[in-house]
């Protein structure tokens, strides 16, 4: 990397801090509860939209790793979303009519959120349909995990999304509030990811999963990342370039090892595909707020309607984190 | 007689103190270092907590930075205070504000009351260790270091890069062999005493002032000028990872922690409420002194400084991603690739199911769809059978198959009419076993039902891709196990490269071949080859075919077996 390129995307991350300041105006205050923040807390943040169903159990979840404090940013919702989440005692949350798209889908508010309240915390980001889960996640708190890292001098922490589907018709099972999605959802692809590496940001750029083998099977460059980063020592210098895919200073992408070892690794369970996505993927075309003109959904929509099947014989249920670390979709790494 | 604890805390002092206490109440005196950059208020809060333990006893204050002298000064006075202070004490044993121990404290008292004269100190010479991390083994006695290594590393390290350029070298105090090892140990009145009162003292002092990561060297050299039994091991269970620092136990290593039969345990993840809930509880039951056996942890943690630095090999994911030629094997298992010979044998596949075993694909490659075994539309590990998806990332695509049916040899066809962007990986990849009869391409135009003048544009062009093919498995560098046939010197005798092929694959089914493929009827062949001849284009890689007469094989035609014995 010549120091040309290394001084653009020193613009560029000064660049996406400032928009992300811009955009501070965006957001106005529902809850603020910063000020019971611990100086070693660990954060979790989150943009949501019409998601309350979903709530109860994404809430308990995360206090159940260990998670201090919330903060969310609510983009609009008309469904008792924000009443809720104000009335959570451990949570923040702001609101916005802004646009989705204009904020590079929410990315800008949070990274001013996490640039403000963030700094010197370990910081979880993640949508509401995303499950984090680490080695060892069943026996270890997340400060087991961050204490670690911090002890290791490691500053981010990868965690890649794995897309969990149900058997049968998405809706054939209709989710309740308060239940754990990986009991409708509880399959997942084990092998069919495809790899690259981005030159410029150094990151791993992972393709594939039921959605690309589903959706995209015609048109691969289209099929949705499955690369994130949703834990990181915060620094207020840091900024989230594209959704968590990225990050810069390009030091935090690199959460692979280059030499043949292995670095410890999480996933992300992803269960977006409850009986809650037909009407979601048909409001979010309505809407078109999401990427690449909304074309992922627009994918979705085809696909569901003549296909509602993601289940293959060879779909692996999900078991535990030792199942994933087994099948090599995350890492223990040299934690034991 | 009794043993006394010095511990060197530095954070979790809540975890310290009830430690501290467990021991002062079980009549073994402890002296507590707390390190001098931990704030006045949390070190007045330890104080306040154990004020009521006649026991414990607080020595002066230094600031202990990671491979500094401070660590061995506060060791030093902490030492003499427990000398001076309790003259019971017969062992003292060096802790950690973050150990804990794992056997009742009789236990340990009557382990080292059977051994009134042992020191426990790793002590090994420099030239026997293995262990440091950032090389510096014997340099660590010879050059001085005054630069910290946490917060001044371009100083600490150019200064290092200057006295090796310079050959500077110390001169270590006469008598002095540099011994290295654990910082944690267990000495006797004796030899402790006899180290901090030596007349010397302070030109060691001087000397070690300098050396790199003194903690680990002071202690363990000047025990051998003094000691009469020196036992080189460390009672505290401490294991350290790749980049030298401990191991954290956790509440789910209790088990493995209560069966290693170790007296002391360090590090301890200060929140792991079980493990110091259970190790510090008052049981009395003492049982038979056991040597301590950490075995078990030691390989569960050699497996995992193992899992860092080599992985699992033919792995491709998010957080192992080898660059070339480093990944310690391309793919996870052999597999064998076969170009050429399902043009040249009628149902080469299921023959080859059933002679040598394993799963055996059709054209994985192919430009259409992926053939998987028994057409199956989505594979193993939920891959999908869309050449789109494939030819977007061959690599990928091979290597995921690879490490989904590990346990299961895979076998499939390749040729000129697959997509030839995976030849190179293939190549250079020691699990593969490529075996080629080079221009059976030809026989499936011979029997196709095409105009010549598009058969010969084909030929050509498959020609010219499985010459370029034959170019890189032709590399000197080339890993693979590659073995080239010309289709002319194959039909000549068949079974004799089969049978090798075969016994590669399974060596220890050791069965001669008995039913041979079926090949393609070739009558007539050798005309075809000179009819693309006489329009001009030169089929070079099929051998020699002479015009009219036909190879001998025709009696399989007539359906009979191809016998050999």
């Amino acid at each position: 990397m010549g120091t040309l390129s290394s001084y653009r995307l020193r613009l560029a991350r000064k660049r996406w801090r400032f928009r992300a300041f811009r955009k501070r105006r965006e957001l106005r205050p529902v809850a603020d509860r910063t000020n019971i923040i611990g100086p070693s807390d660990i954060l979790v943040f989150c943009t949501l939209r019409n998601e309350r169903v979903r709530l109860p159990y994404f809430l308990r979840y995360y206090r159940d790793l260990g998670v201090n404090h919330f903060f969310f940013v609510d983009n609009d919702s008309d469904d008792g979303t924000r009443e809720y989440l104000a009335e959570q005692t451990d949570a923040s949350v702001w609101t916005t009519k802004h646009s989705y798209k204009r904020s590079r889908f929410g990315v800008d508010w949070l990274n001013w959120l996490q640039m403000r309240h963030g700094h010197g915390h370990w910081t979880l980001l993640v949508d509401p349909d995303e499950f984090f889960v680490y080695p060892f996640c069943d026996t270890r708190s997340i400060r087991a995990l961050t204490d670690w890292l911090d002890a290791s001098s490691i500053k981010s922490f990868g965690a890649m999304l794995v897309d969990m589907y149900p058997k049968g018709p998405i809706d054939a099972h209709p989710y309740r509030e308060g239940q754990d999605p990986m009991e409708i959802a509880c399959w997942f692809d084990s092998g069919n990811y495809m790899i690259k590496k981005n030159k410029i940001y150094g990151n791993l750029w992972i393709q594939g999963g039921p959605r690309a083998r589903a959706f995209f099977y015609d048109n691969p460059e289209r099929a949705p990342a499955m690369n994130k980063i949703p834990l990181v020592k915060w620094h207020r210098d840091y900024t989230y370039v594209s959704s968590t895919h990225m990050l810069l200073p390009r030091g935090l992408n690199l959460v692979y090892d280059e030499w043949g070892g292995e670095k410890a690794s999480g996933c992300l369970l992803h269960a977006k595909f409850l009986d809650t996505f037909a009407i979601k993927s048909a409001e979010e075309l309505e809407r078109r707020q999401h990427y690449a003109n909304s074309h992922e959904y627009r994918a979705y929509n085809v696909g569901l309607k003549a296909n509602p099947d993601l289940w293959c014989k060879w779909s692996e249920k999900y078991i535990n984190w030792r199942q994933l670390e087994i099948l090599g979709l995350m890492s223990k790494g040299n934690w034991a | 007689m009794s043993v006394g604890y010095i511990m060197l805390c530095h954070t979790a002092l809540h975890r310290a103190a009830q430690v501290a206490r467990h021991w002062a109440q079980r009549d073994c005196p402890v002296v507590i270092h707390v390190d001098k950059r931990v704030g006045r208020h949390h070190f007045d809060k330890l104080k306040a907590s154990l004020a009521d333990l006649p026991n414990v006893r607080f020595s002066t204050r230094h600031a202990c930075e990671w491979g500094t002298w401070g660590i061995v000064a506060a060791t030093q006075q902490a030492a003499e205070l427990m000398l001076k202070s309790f003259p019971e004490v017969r062992h003292v044993c060096l802790t950690s504000g973050s150990c804990l121990p794992l056997r009742p404290v009789e236990e340990m008292v009557k382990y080292l009351e059977d051994r009134p004269r042992t020191d426990f100190i790793e002590s090994v010479t420099t030239a026997d260790v293995t262990w440091t991390v950032g090389g510096f083994d014997a340099e660590r006695f010879t050059l001085r270091f005054p630069f910290s290594w946490k917060k001044h590393r371009h100083l600490f390290d150019a200064y290092v890069k200057l006295q090796r350029r310079v050959n500077f070298r110390r001169r270590i105090p006469k008598g002095l062999v540099p011994h290295l090892g654990s910082q944690w140990w267990c000495l006797t009145r004796q030899t402790l005493s006899a180290i901090l009162e030596d007349p010397d003292r302070k030109t060691y002092d001087n000397y070690f002032k300098r050396v790199w990561i003194p903690d680990e060297s002071y202690f363990q050299s000047m025990v051998r000028l003094y000691s009469t039994n020196v036992e080189s091991r460390t009672l505290t269970l401490t294991k350290f990872d790749f980049q030298g620092k401990p191991h954290i136990f956790y509440d789910d290593h209790l088990q493995l922690l209560r069966r290693s039969d170790c007296f002391i345990a360090r590090k301890i993840w200060p929140h792991a409420d079980r493990l110091y809930k259970v190790f510090l509880a008052s049981d009395t039951n003492v049982r038979a002194v056991a040597e301590p056996n950490p075995g078990k942890i030691d390989r569960l943690f050699a497996k995992a400084v193992e899992r860092r630095t080599r992985g699992r090999a033919g792995l491709y994911m998010q957080s192992r991603y080898p660059n070339d030629n480093w990944e310690n094997g391309r793919t996870c298992a052999a597999y064998s690739v076969f170009e050429g010979f399902s043009d040249l044998f009628e149902n080469f596949e299921t023959w080859l199911n059933k002679a040598a075993g394993g799963r055996v694909h059709g054209h994985l490659f192919a430009p259409d769809r992926v053939q998987f075994a028994g057409g199956e539309s989505v594979y193993n590990g939920a891959m999908s059978d869309s050449a789109a998806l494939r030819d977007y990332n061959p690599k990928s695509f091979l290597c995921n198959l690879i490490w989904n049916t590990r346990g299961e040899r895979q076998c499939f066809q390749f040729g000129p009419k697959d997509g030839q962007d995976i030849a190179d990986f293939m190549a250079y990849d020691p699990n593969a076993q490529i075996s080629v009869i080079s221009g059976a391409w030809a026989l499936p135009l011979f029997h196709s039902n095409l105009n010549f003048s598009d058969i010969r544009k084909r030929a050509a062009l498959l020609q010219k891709i499985e010459a370029a093919h034959l170019g890189i498995l032709r590399n000197p560098y080339v890993k693979a196990r590659v073995r080239i046939w010309t289709l002319a010197e194959f039909i000549e005798n068949p079974m004799e490269p089969l049978q090798t092929i075969i016994d590669e694959i399974s060596p220890r089914a050791m069965r001669r071949l008995t039913e041979a493929p079926k090949m393609v009827d070739l009558a007539g062949f050798g005309q075809f080859l000179q009819n693309l001849k006489n329009q001009g284009m030169q089929p070079l890689l099929m051998g020699d075919f002479p015009v009219g007469d036909d190879p001998r094989q025709n009696s399989a035609r007539h359906g009979r077996p191809y016998l050999v014995k």
